[in-house]
């Protein structure tokens, strides 16, 4: 048996109703997207409905603590499909067995919960670290991103709170979409795929000449706290890893 | 003009790398006026510097004049090396700048001391002041305590600031009297004790009162440097449990000695820094703060220095093989802790996930523990049996021979005969 779902919360929520309503024993979860039908195996389209998502959303909010809803939360926002299938097997675990199961970090299911949350959240502090603005001449700061994971959602509390008195646009390229921040509420902006790419431009006319001051200052900065004798290139990909390079503004050439 | 401030930003922030401490966490400056920034309990490392170290703050000095001679120091008076001084604008409008790109988190002041340490304090206070009050400024401000400086000054600036601290430089009196006979211990205990009796006095008032002001929300740290004079690793411990025992620091920093100076009290220049020694400290200090260790365990009489090849927590086990194997299914917390291999998340994970069935070594395995080290130490469920009971020196060869060093290059394992 095959649930495919389109990849939503609400559609995954629904396939846990579904699998409970109908009981069909061990299932297998597919995206939409991916879906290739096949000649053995039964399918079933779960179609969304808000009210059904929403009674296993309240239900699994009685279950679980805050904390593990946000990991929850988090596994989603890693869009993989091994993500999806764990979410569901961890929530028909969880609807299944008395409360204080999600402690049961021996379960694969559990684990791998745990496990793909902490990922998103590694990801999303990096976000918070190496997202880099950069003053235009309209007054916005701006920064173009493209995180492995959809944190986008995640971070926008952080940033309105930080940048409170400051206008800013914080875009997703891999995902198109970005938060505008108007210094009433961050909201979701989408723009053409013109408008992307001049975001993206980071000399010319955009740019003021203070704002080269403080790239080459910055620079300058990360030269002069490092200590030669101590080089340790490993450690620093460790912790700095090549694929955010593009976007840090000290790894720029200048 | 800008031309100034990069060889401004260059020379002072190339004087004030020496010091390590770079956190930006315990901060919990909220941003309800509408201001700039706002800090983050656990803190971000914005960026790394090459050679590993965490970025988070702009780290600079107000002035590198000193007035001080210490043999260790590159900004000593009798160095000759480029000096420079900025203003309080300039420092401000850096912090200002840099933070609004999201460059950094906060702000790491500290000061060569010109004029006496009353002045040099004042000047300190000035930037703190004008970047809370007149800028709106929430995000993260570390301020050194200058050791002299007048009380009045140091309460003043701990409502401003976020950390203070002051380094204690040599992890004994006579080492420090040795390199820089004009200080001494005391006078940075003083201070450092000043700050912690206001920080509980704050505390006790916030519980009265609840508008009382913040004062030093994330506590006070210190630094010693390694490895410039003779102490041993038992001495530099022992210091530091002292010191997060009597005056409640946060943190004590260990800096690897980089030699900067011809002086011969010191190593000589192109000496290797103890990099090995430096992170087998800081593994004992965790050891101490979040493992439940005693210092006297892991560092007394008999092993007054740690082990280079292997960690001192493996060690002490080896050390201690009667209280081995641990059988994780049924020991308490905090001897699964002690457990080489076995870090704080695995052994919490395994105390909760053992209430819903015995684990097995493949579970352990997912849970993060390095088992090809634990396994040497532990029973679980299906744990093999055993005939041979391991001498200490055996296990540490076995562990040795699968395991590889980031510092050792080549092998400098004995052989050994039985």
């Amino acid at each position: 048996m095959i649930y495919v779902i389109d990849g939503s919360l609400e559609s995954l929520l629904c396939a846990v109703f579904e699998w409970f309503e109908r009981k069909p024993g061990k299932i297998m979860l597919q995206l939409e997207k991916y879906y290739q039908p096949d000649a053995f195996t039964t399918e079933f389209h779960v179609y969304k409905d808000r009210k059904k998502a929403d009674r296993v959303w309240t239900g699994l909010k009685k279950k679980l603590d805050r904390g593990w809803m946000r990991r929850f939360y988090c596994t989603f926002l890693s869009e993989s499909a091994q993500a999806y299938s764990s979410l569901f097997e961890f929530t028909c675990y969880i609807f299944s067995n008395p409360a204080g199961s999600e402690g049961n970090y021996g379960n694969a299911h559990v684990l791998a919960v745990a496990q793909t949350a902490r990922k998103v959240e590694r990801e999303k502090h990096r976000m918070e670290a190496f997202i880099r603005f950069q003053h235009s001449a309209d007054g916005i700061f701006y920064c173009v991103i493209d995180p492995d994971f959809n944190v986008l959602p995640l971070i926008m509390n952080h940033f309105k709170n930080r940048y409170a008195d400051q206008q800013w646009i914080i875009y997703d390229l891999k995902r198109h979409y970005g938060l505008y921040y108007n210094l009433e509420k961050a909201e979701e902006v989408n723009l053409t795929p013109e408008e992307e790419k001049n975001l993206q431009k980071t000399t010319g006319e955009l740019h003021a000449i203070k704002e080269n001051l403080y790239a080459t200052l910055w620079k300058d900065y990360f030269k002069s706290t490092n200590i030669a004798a101590r080089k340790n290139t490993k450690l620093h990909v460790q912790h700095v890893p090549k694929r955010y390079w593009k976007y840090l503004t000290e790894k720029m050439d200048t | 003009m800008s031309e100034r401030i990069r060889e401004k930003l260059n020379i002072l922030a190339d004087a004030a790398k020496y010091d390590v401490s770079c956190s930006s966490s315990g901060g919990t400056r909220k941003n309800d006026n509408k201001g700039l920034g706002d800090s983050h309990a656990s803190g971000i490392c914005h960026t790394y510097t090459e050679d590993g170290r965490c970025v988070s703050l702009l780290k600079i000095l107000l002035t590198n004049h000193c007035i001080y001679d210490c043999a260790f120091c590159v900004s000593r008076k009798s160095n000759d090396i480029e000096r420079a001084a900025f203003t309080v604008e300039e420092v401000v409008s850096l912090t200002i700048n840099f933070y609004r790109r999201n460059f950094i988190e906060g702000l790491f002041l500290s000061s060569g001391i010109f004029k006496n340490a009353d002045f040099t304090m004042e000047r300190l206070l000035k930037v703190v002041k004008k970047l809370r009050l007149e800028e709106r400024f929430n995000g993260y401000i570390h301020l050194k305590t200058i050791p002299g400086a007048s009380e009045e000054l140091i309460r003043e600036a701990g409502l401003y600031a976020d950390r203070m601290s002051i380094n204690l430089e040599m992890p004994t009196e006579k080492g420090l009297k040795l390199l820089a006979p004009e200080k001494s211990h005391e006078d940075v205990k003083r201070p450092l004790g000043f700050v912690q009796n206001q920080i509980v006095q704050f505390n006790d008032e916030k519980k009265l009162i609840k508008s009382t002001p913040k004062f030093v929300p994330a506590g006070q740290s210190t630094q010693m440097v390694i490895g410039a004079t003779p102490e041993t690793d038992k001495d530099i411990m022992h210091t530091a449990d002292a010191f997060y025992k009597n005056f409640s620091l946060k943190r004590v920093y260990y800096s690897g000695y980089i030699p900067i100076s011809h002086d011969n009290r010191l190593p000589l220049i192109g000496t290797q820094p103890p990099l090995i020694r430096e992170n087998r400290l800081y593994q004992t200090d965790w050891l101490m703060r979040f493992y439940g260790f005693n210092v006297n365990e892991l560092l007394n009489d008999a092993n007054p220095h740690l082990d280079v090849d292997i960690d001192p927590k493996l060690s002490w086990a080896l050390r201690n093989l009667q209280f081995f194997p641990i059988d994780i299914n049924v020991a308490a917390y905090k001897m699964i802790l002690r457990i080489p291999g076995i870090g704080v998340s695995s052994a919490k994970k395994i105390v909760q996930a053992r209430k819903f069935g015995k684990l097995r070594i493949d579970q352990l395995k997912k849970i993060g523990v390095a088992y090809n080290r634990a396994k040497h130490f532990i029973k679980c469920a299906d744990t093999p049996y055993q005939l041979k009971d391991y001498q200490g020196t055996q296990i540490k060869s076995f562990i040795l021979a699968e395991s590889q060093s980031k510092y050792l290059k080549n092998d400098v394992q004995q052989l050994i005969l039985f």
